[in-house]
């Protein structure tokens, strides 16, 4: 039996391993960030604004990535707002995904009055423009941490619920629940020993999708100032305090805009990795 | 006295007047082995999963009833009848490579009901286990038992599956066209394992199949469906030998010769298929004036 199909893995794949290393990396500096960030992310000084990078002249010792027009150290804002979007895209994802997940489960195995029920509810709800509709939350909600949360989650469920209610259909259909059902096993041991492990490869890729796309709505709610207080540092504030002065100061604009597209796309790729490495289908 | 006893089993797909099954009696006696065949589409599959309780979401029993060793089991409330099922049927499905769990171990796909439905303790239903794959002629039994279905063959899921049904030493098994996804070479070997075991535990057995070769092998009784109605039971050797009805003379005189390899295929002719068309007509007039 010793051959193809029992080989053991191969080493991960440089795809996981950049992305999941750029991550730790991002946890790490959210971490460590009032120690490792060379300065106040919040002192201003104006004779200092508008610094460029350390490699053009002009630049201050200290201030590695510039100043932006207020003179604050752009690195700093950039290791501070890692917090905020480490933050978001962690419980929001997770609950995102707990709650989507659920109710793509029930209505996909148990079909009948439940699909019905939550099939129209995500159909109504996917009507409302996702933008509009966060910024009107937050709005309402108040700016803050967990508005942006609260509007992550009440928004994106769906996606979650869509993909995993299509994918335990097709194992619900599978002849290994059938003869599961005729093992006298009960609906709901089912649903979590048979179904559940058979979508939890496509349920975790989803997370770390859903992860990013958590990273990107709390900077575009940050872009609108509906995020956090205006003072904290983050991501999508600094991309709309940049963009003022793009001219001036492309790197105010440019370095968290870099941070943030890595960052989204090393969680993307983390599902892509994850799911290759462990879908026992695939694998 | 006939273990499973079905009596006018009518189905329809739920919302619209179109029956899948019409009016269906058929008997199985304990430690009979009775085979179902038909076309495709015919029902045969859809008595199996009715019986199992496994019937499509998009189907339903309109009526007749199905006793199961004296027990009415669509009288039943769901979770006795799922334990009644799970206690004393089993089914071996179709397709080996979908009918195992990726993400489970064998080993627990096999002992599931004893330990759920018969509280077996772990210890004896892991020594089971070990004794029914000896059974089925796979060595090395502890090993098998650890891995994943993806890391064995489809004659060997196969065998694993032929030896989940006998598990829990089951009155009834359905055999859901066992060897339609297997290749010829393993087929055989297959369904001399089934015969085996089946004469072994002394199990009935309702063979679904649409291949009248495997029937003759196999079944001591036979009945031929179409368009989800029973038209003839027969015993093997009187059908081989005289079917009845037209329809089952034309389907037996469709199946190729190994005489003849090349040889023109024989169609059911136009003639016996309009007859066909008036018995359901009639049947339907019936069920329709009832």
């Amino acid at each position: 039996m010793l051959d193809a199909r029992t080989l053991p893995q191969s080493r991960p794949t440089r795809r996981l391993v950049l992305a999941a290393g750029w991550l730790v990396l991002l946890g790490l500096a959210a971490m460590l960030a009032p120690w490792i960030a060379p300065k106040d992310p919040l002192a201003q000084d104006l004779f200092l604004g508008r610094l460029p990078p350390f490699w053009i002249t002009g630049a201050e010792p200290g201030y590695y990535l510039g100043t932006d027009s207020l003179g604050r150290d752009v690195l700093s804002r950039i290791l501070y707002g890692t917090r905020v979007a480490l933050t978001v895209a962690l419980i929001a994802g997770t609950l995102t995904c707990l709650i989507g997940a659920t109710l793509g489960l029930l209505a996909g195995y148990l079909r009948g009055w439940a699909d019905t029920l939550i099939s129209r509810f995500i159909d109504i709800w996917m009507a409302f423009p996702p933008v509009l509709f966060s910024i009107l939350l937050v709005a309402v909600l108040g700016p803050g941490l967990i508005s942006i949360i609260i509007a992550i989650v009440v928004i994106d469920w769906t996606r979650f619920a869509r993909v995993i209610r299509a994918e335990a259909m097709t194992q619900g259909a599978m002849d290994y629940v059938a003869s599961a059902q005729v093992a006298g096993r009960g609906r709901f041991g089912i649903m979590l020993t048979e179904i559940l492990p058979n979508v939890l490869p496509t349920i975790l890729v989803l997370l770390t999708l859903e992860m990013g796309i958590a990273v990107i709505v709390e900077a575009i709610l940050s872009f609108v100032n509906l995020s956090i207080s205006t003072d904290d540092p983050t991501w999508g504030g600094m991309i709309s305090e940049g963009r003022a002065s793009v001219h001036q100061a492309w790197w105010v604009l440019v370095f968290p805009l870099i941070t943030l597209f890595l960052t989204v796309l090393a969680f993307s790729q983390l599902g892509e990795g994850l799911k290759t490495r462990y879908d026992p289908v695939l694998r | 006295m006939s273990y499973l006893a079905i009596h006018n089993l009518s189905l329809r797909v739920k919302g619209t007047p179109h029956r899948l099954l019409r009016a269906v009696s058929l008997d199985v006696a304990a430690g009979e082995v009775r085979g179902l065949v038909g076309e495709s589409g015919a029902g045969k599959s859809m008595i199996g999963r009715a019986i199992l309780g496994i019937l499509p979401h998009a189907v339903e029993i309109i009526a007749g009833s199905i006793t199961l060793g004296g027990t009415d089991l669509l009288a039943l409330p769901p979770t006795r009848r799922r334990t009644l099922i799970g206690a004393t049927c089993a089914l071996i499905p179709q397709d080996p490579l979908t009918a195992l769990n990726p993400s489970r171990r064998i080993g627990p796909q096999i002992t599931d009901r004893l330990v759920d439905i018969l509280h077996w303790s772990r210890t004896d239903a892991d020594a089971r286990a070990r004794a029914l794959l000896n059974e089925v002629q796979i060595d090395d039994a502890p090993r098998v038992l650890r891995a994943y279905p993806h890391e064995l063959s489809g004659g060997m899921r196969q065998r694993i599956l032929i030896a989940s049904a006998f598990a829990a030493e089951p009155k009834l098994i359905v055999a859901d066209e066992p060897t339609t996804a297997l290749d010829v070479t393993v087929q055989k070997q297959i369904l001399k394992l089934i015969a085996t075991m089946q004469a072994r535990h002394n199990t009935a057995l309702l063979f679904v199949t649409h291949d009248l070769g495997v029937v003759s092998k196999v079944c001591q009784n036979l009945s031929v469906l179409y368009a989800g109605l029973i038209v003839e039971n027969a015993s093997t050797p009187d059908f081989f030998r005289a079917p009845a009805h037209p329809y089952s003379r034309a389907l037996l005189a469709a199946t190729p010769k190994y005489t003849d390899p090349l040889g023109a295929l024989t169609p059911v002719p136009a003639a016996v298929l309009a007859g066909m068309t008036a018995e359901i007509a009639a049947a339907d007039k019936a069920w329709s004036d009832a």
